[in-house]
C-alpha cells in the first residue's frame, strides 16, 4: 500500500517535469492590492474602484494618459450662459446589453448621483438644473459660474435608465436598507470592456465589447483580462516574479531593485498627484498633547518655520522613499498647477530652527504629540519616525502614535479633529488648486469649507481668493489668484509640505502600457506583445 | 447522555452569547466605519447622516440588542463594505476555508503520526534526530514566513529556472513543477459547495497553502506520537508482549500505536477548531478566498457587520467541536458512561 502509494506519486512528480512548459497565455492578467468594493458606480468615491469602473462604464468626457480632457459620451460642448452649460451626446453609442444612450440616460443618472446611498454628490455640487432639450443635448445649469464643472465628470458614470430601473437598481446600494442591489454585481456600460463574472476579493472577468464606439481607435488588443486582488505585498512581487501575473501595482519600494533586476520584469515609476504634508493645530488656545500649558506654539509662526527647516525631505526622498519621491514646495501636485515652478521649499537649517524656537520662548525645545497613520500612504510610519529623529535634533521631543488609517483617521478628522501634530496626503479629485484651496486650506466652516484643514489654519485674505477662484473663468486671472493663495499660506508656514508620492506600476517585459499620474490604471492602453 | 447534550447545548448557546457580546465591546475600539465607506469628499453632514442610519450612535446595548435579534432570525446584515449580506458572503468563503483546514489536517496527521512513530522507535537514529532539528523550523518559524519561503521557492525560482536536459534523453522542464503563488486555481461548483478538489490546478494551489497551514500541527503530533510511544513501549503489557514473543511489527503497530492514539485524537479535535480559525495569515499570504481573509480585510475596513458573523461563526465550530470531542469521551472512555449510583465496587 505504502509502496504503491510511493511509486504513484514519484510518478505523477516525473510527469508533471516531463511535461511541455506551460503554452503563453493570449489573456492579460493583473493584480492591485485589494478589490474594488462594488460595481455600482455611484457608491464609493474612491480611486481604484472608480478606475476599475472606468473601463466598463464612462463618463460625458474621459481623461487620456496625460490627464488632458477629451470627449467621452460627449461629443461637445459649450457654455451658453455662465451658468448654463450645453453638452452634445455623441449618437450610435449603445450599452452592452443593446439599449441606446440618451440624454434620458443622463437625467437619470443625475438623479441616482444625488440619492440617498450615492457617494458622488459632490459630482454634482452647484447644479441646480439638469435640462433635456432634446434626445442628444442636455444643459446643466449652476448656481454660480463655475470653469471646472466638468472636471471630475470622468469619474462620473453614466447608467442605463432602462436596465437600472428593470433590475431595481434605480437608485444606489444603500446598507441601511437590508437588501442587495443589483447593481453591485451587475454591470451595463458602454465603456470598451464588459463584465464577464466577479468573485468579490477573488477573481474579475473582463472581455473587450466589440460595439464599442471608439472600437476604430482602440489601443489594446487584448481578448481577456483577468483581474485578481493580491494583498499581500511579497506574494504580488512573486506572482509577478513567476509570471503568474503580468502587472500589478503597488510595487513596495523595498522590491523595486528586485523587480527591475529580473529581466522579465520591470518598474514603471512615476511622480502621483498625492501631496504628502505635515499640519500643525493652529485652532486651539492649547495643544492636547503637549507639556506647554496655558498656550499654542504653532500659533507662533517662529515655532512653524522651525519645524519646517528641521524636516531634512531630501533624507526622506533618498532613504525612506528610495528616490520614489519629489520633494514638494506647495501643497498641489506641480502638473496641476501651472505657476508651481515659482515656488522653492524653505531651506533645511536645523541651526536656524533652534534658533527660531529660542525666539519664540522654547530654547529648549517643547513636547508634542504626533498622529500618523500606518497603512495609507507610501512608508507613512517610516516617515513619521523620520520626523520625530529630525525635530528631536533641534530640541523637540515627539510623541509619535502611529496607528491603521481606521483608527487615524476616526480621530483626526472633524468632528473629533483629536491631534495637535499629524501628517496627511491629498490628491485633489479634480485635478485643480480650488479643490486644495477649499478642503486643504480655507478656515472650516459648516458648509463643508476646510473639512480636511485639521490644524484649522486661517488666513481671511485666502478665504476669499478661494470663493473667488472658484468663478473666475480667465485662466490668467484665476492662476494669479491661486498664486496669491499658495504664496500667503506659504509665507505663513502654515503646512509643512514634504513630498510628491510616486507610484510604481511592476509589469512583465512584453506588456506596454500608459501610466496615469493619477493612480488610475486603463485596460484600454494595455498591449501584449 | 441526552440530559449531558442538553446542558452542553445550553453552554454552548451561552458561549456564543458572550462570544457576540465581547466582540461587541471590541468593535469600539477598532475604528469608524463611516471613514471607511465614504470617499474623501463626502461632506461631515452626510457621514453624521450615514453613522446616524447605521445606528452607530446608539448606545452599545441597543445595537446589541438589535444585532441578537437580526442573528437569531438569520440576518446577519449587509456588508458595509460590499454591500452584499453578509449571511451569503460567509458562506461563499465557508468551501475554501473548511477544504483547505481539512487537507492541512489530513496533512499533518498522515505525515505527523509515522515520523512520530519512527522517532520514538529509533531514539538515536541519525534520521530520528533529522526529524526533530527539522521538526524546530515548524514551531519556530512564523506561519507568514514559511509560506513566503515556499512562495519564492516553487513559485518564482521554479519558474524561472531553465530546463535541465538529462543525457540527451529527455529534458525535465522545472516550470512545470512550479506551483501557484495565490489563488484557488480552477474551482468547480457542486450545488453551492465550490470545490477545488476535483481539477489538477486546485490541488496544486492546495498544496502549499496547506502545508503551510499543516506544519505547526505536523510537529505537535510528531512530537505527541514520540513521547507516547516512549511512554507506552515501557509498560508492563508491552513487555509482555514481547514475553509472547510478538513480531515486533505486530507490538508496535498493534498494541503501542493503537494506545497512543487517545490522546492524538483528542489533541486534532481541538486543533481543527484553532486550524480554522488560525488559517486567516495563510489565507492572506496565499490570497486564499476563505472566511479568514475576508475577515482580516474586514479588520482593516471596520466592517462589523462581517467581524461580528466571522467570530460567531467560529465560536460555534469551537463549540459543536468540543461537543463532540466531550461526545467521543463517552464512546471511548466506559467510566463516564455508567451513572454514578450504577458503579460497582470495582470502579
Amino acid at each position: 500500500m505504502r509502496k504503491t502509494l510511493m511509486a504513484a506519486m514519484a510518478a505523477a512528480v516525473v510527469a508533471g517535469a516531463l511535461a511541455s512548459p506551460p503554452a503563453e497565455a493570449k489573456t492579460f492578467r493583473w493584480a492591485f492590492q485589494g478589490d474594488a468594493q462594488a460595481l455600482d458606480p455611484h457608491s464609493l468615491n474612491e480611486t481604484f474602484t472608480l478606475g476599475l469602473l472606468g473601463n466598463v462604464y464612462e463618463g460625458l468626457i474621459r481623461r487620456d494618459p496625460e490627464l488632458k480632457i477629451e470627449p467621452a459620451l460627449a461629443e461637445s460642448w459649450e457654455i451658453v450662459e455662465p451658468t448654463r452649460w450645453r453638452f452634445h451626446l455623441r449618437k450610435g453609442v449603445k450599452f452592452h446589453n443593446g439599449n441606446d444612450f440618451t440624454a434620458d440616460d443622463v437625467l437619470f443618472t443625475a438623479a441616482r448621483t444625488r440619492a440617498d446611498g450615492s457617494d458622488l454628490k459632490t459630482r454634482l455640487a452647484g447644479v441646480t438644473d439638469i435640462i433635456k432639450v432634446d434626445d442628444h443635448t442636455v444643459d446643466f445649469v449652476t448656481d454660480a459660474p463655475n470653469p471646472i464643472l466638468h472636471y471630475e465628470w470622468a469619474t462620473w458614470y453614466i447608467m442605463d435608465k432602462e436596465w437600472a430601473e428593470a433590475n431595481n437598481a434605480g437608485s444606489p446600494t444603500d446598507v441601511t436598507g437590508g437588501k442587495e442591489n443589483f447593481a453591485t454585481r451587475n454591470t451595463n456600460g458602454t465603456g470598451p470592456f464588459m463584465l464577464v463574472s466577479r468573485e468579490t476579493d477573488v477573481k474579475t472577468v473582463l472581455k473587450p465589447y466589440d460595439g464599442w464606439w471608439d472600437a476604430a481607435n482602440k489601443k489594446h488588443n487584448l481578448t481577456e483580462v483577468v483581474f485578481t486582488p493580491i494583498g499581500s505585498d511579497s506574494t504580488r512581487v512573486a506572482a509577478l516574479l513567476s509570471g503568474e501575473i503580468d502587472m500589478m501595482y503597488p510595487v513596495p519600494v523595498q522590491d523595486m531593485n528586485r523587480l527591475e533586476g529580473d529581466a522579465n520584469t520591470s518598474v514603471l515609476a512615476g511622480p502621483e498627484l498625492r501631496t504628502i504634508f505635515l499640519g500643525m493645530d493652529q485652532e486651539l488656545d492649547e495643544l492636547q498633547y503637549s507639556n506647554v500649558k496655558g498656550k499654542n506654539p504653532f500659533k507662533d509662526k517662529r515655532v512653524r518655520e522651525a519645524f519646517y527647516r528641521a524636516v531634512d525631505v531630501n533624507a526622506i526622498q533618498k532613504k525612506i522613499m528610495r528616490g520614489l519621491s519629489e520633494p514638494s514646495a506647495i501643497m498641489i501636485s506641480p502638473f496641476l498647477f501651472s505657476r508651481s515652478a515659482e515656488f522653492k521649499r524653505l531651506e533645511h537649517n536645523p541651526e536656524m530652527s533652534k534658533k527660531l524656537l529660542a525666539e519664540a520662548g522654547y530654547p529648549n525645545g517643547f513636547e508634542v504629540g504626533m498622529d500618523c497613520p500606518n497603512n495609507r500612504y507610501v512608508n507613512d510610519e517610516k516617515i513619521c519616525q523620520a520626523v520625530v529623529a529630525m525635530l528631536a535634533k533641534v530640541g523637540v521631543k515627539v510623541d509619535l502614535l502611529a496607528q491603521p488609517k481606521a483608527q487615524y483617521f476616526a480621530k483626526i478628522l472633524r468632528p473629533k479633529r483629536d491631534t495637535s501634530f499629524y501628517l496627511l496626503g491629498w490628491t485633489p479629485g479634480s485635478f485643480d488648486s480650488w479643490n486644495v484651496l477649499y478642503n486643504i486650506i480655507a478656515t472650516p466652516a459648516d458648509d463643508g469649507r476646510g473639512k480636511f484643514n485639521v490644524g484649522g489654519y486661517s488666513n481671511a485674505r485666502i478665504d476669499e481668493l478661494t470663493t473667488q477662484v472658484l468663478s473666475e473663468t480667465d485662466a490668467t486671472k484665476r492662476d494669479a489668484m491661486i498664486h496669491e493663495a499658495f504664496k500667503l499660506l506659504d509665507d505663513d508656514r502654515g503646512y509643512i509640505p514634504l513630498h510628491q508620492q510616486g507610484l510604481a506600476w511592476g509589469k512583465r517585459s512584453n506588456i506596454e502600457l500608459a501610466q496615469r499620474a493619477d493612480n488610475q490604471f486603463m485596460l484600454y492602453y494595455v498591449n501584449v506583445k | 447522555m441526552v440530559a449531558f447534550i442538553i446542558r452542553r447545548f445550553i453552554q454552548s448557546l451561552f458561549v456564543m452569547f458572550v462570544v457576540a457580546l465581547v466582540s461587541f465591546a471590541m468593535f469600539q475600539f477598532i475604528g469608524d466605519p463611516v471613514n471607511q465607506m465614504v470617499g474623501i469628499e463626502t461632506s461631515l453632514a452626510e457621514r453624521a447622516a450615514l453613522r446616524e442610519r447605521l445606528g452607530l450612535n446608539d448606545p452599545i446595548y441597543v445595537q446589541f440588542w438589535h444585532y441578537i435579534v437580526n442573528a437569531v432570525s438569520g440576518d446577519f446584515g449587509l456588508s458595509y463594505q460590499h454591500k452584499r449580506p453578509v449571511a451569503d458572503m460567509l458562506l461563499e468563503r465557508l468551501p475554501a476555508t473548511l477544504e483547505l483546514s481539512l487537507v492541512s489536517a489530513l496533512f499533518s496527521l498522515i505525515v505527523g503520526i509515522p515520523m512520530g512513530v519512527y522517532t520514538g522507535l529509533n531514539r538515536d537514529g541519525f534520521l530520528a534526530k533529522l526529524f526533530l532539528t527539522i521538526s524546530l523550523i515548524g514551531i519556530s518559524l512564523p506561519t507568514f514566513l514559511i509560506g513566503i519561503l515556499l512562495i519564492f521557492v516553487f513559485s518564482v525560482m521554479m519558474a524561472n529556472a531553465p530546463p535541465i536536459p538529462v543525457f540527451d534523453l529527455f529534458t525535465i522542464y522545472p516550470s512545470a513543477l512550479q506551483l501557484p503563488s495565490f489563488g484557488r486555481g480552477t474551482t468547480v461548483d457542486i450545488g453551492s459547495w465550490r470545490t477545488g478538489l476535483l481539477t489538477t490546478d486546485g490541488l496544486k494551489a492546495l498544496i502549499m497553502p496547506s502545508i503551510t497551514l499543516g506544519l505547526f500541527q505536523l510537529t505537535l503530533i510528531m512530537r505527541l506520537v514520540r513521547s507516547e510511544m516512549l511512554e507506552v513501549l515501557r509498560t508492563d503489557y508491552i513487555k509482555f508482549a514481547r514475553a509472547r514473543g510478538l513480531a515486533n511489527r505486530a507490538i508496535n503497530f498493534g498494541h503501542a500505536l493503537k494506545n497512543t492514539l487517545v490522546p492524538v485524537i483528542t489533541i486534532t479535535g481541538l486543533q481543527v477548531g484553532s486550524i480554522i480559525a488560525f488559517a486567516i495569515i495563510t489565507e492572506t499570504v496565499f490570497q486564499w478566498p476563505g472566511m479568514g481573509q475576508m475577515f482580516l480585510l474586514a479588520v482593516q475596513n471596520v466592517d462589523i457587520p462581517i467581524m461580528a458573523a466571522y467570530l460567531m461563526l467560529i465560536a460555534f465550530f469551537f463549540v459543536v467541536i468540543n461537543l463532540i470531542v466531550d461526545m467521543l469521551y463517552y464512546v471511548v472512555d466506559p467510566r463516564l458512561r455508567v451513572d454514578a449510583g450504577k458503579v460497582s465496587g470495582h470502579g
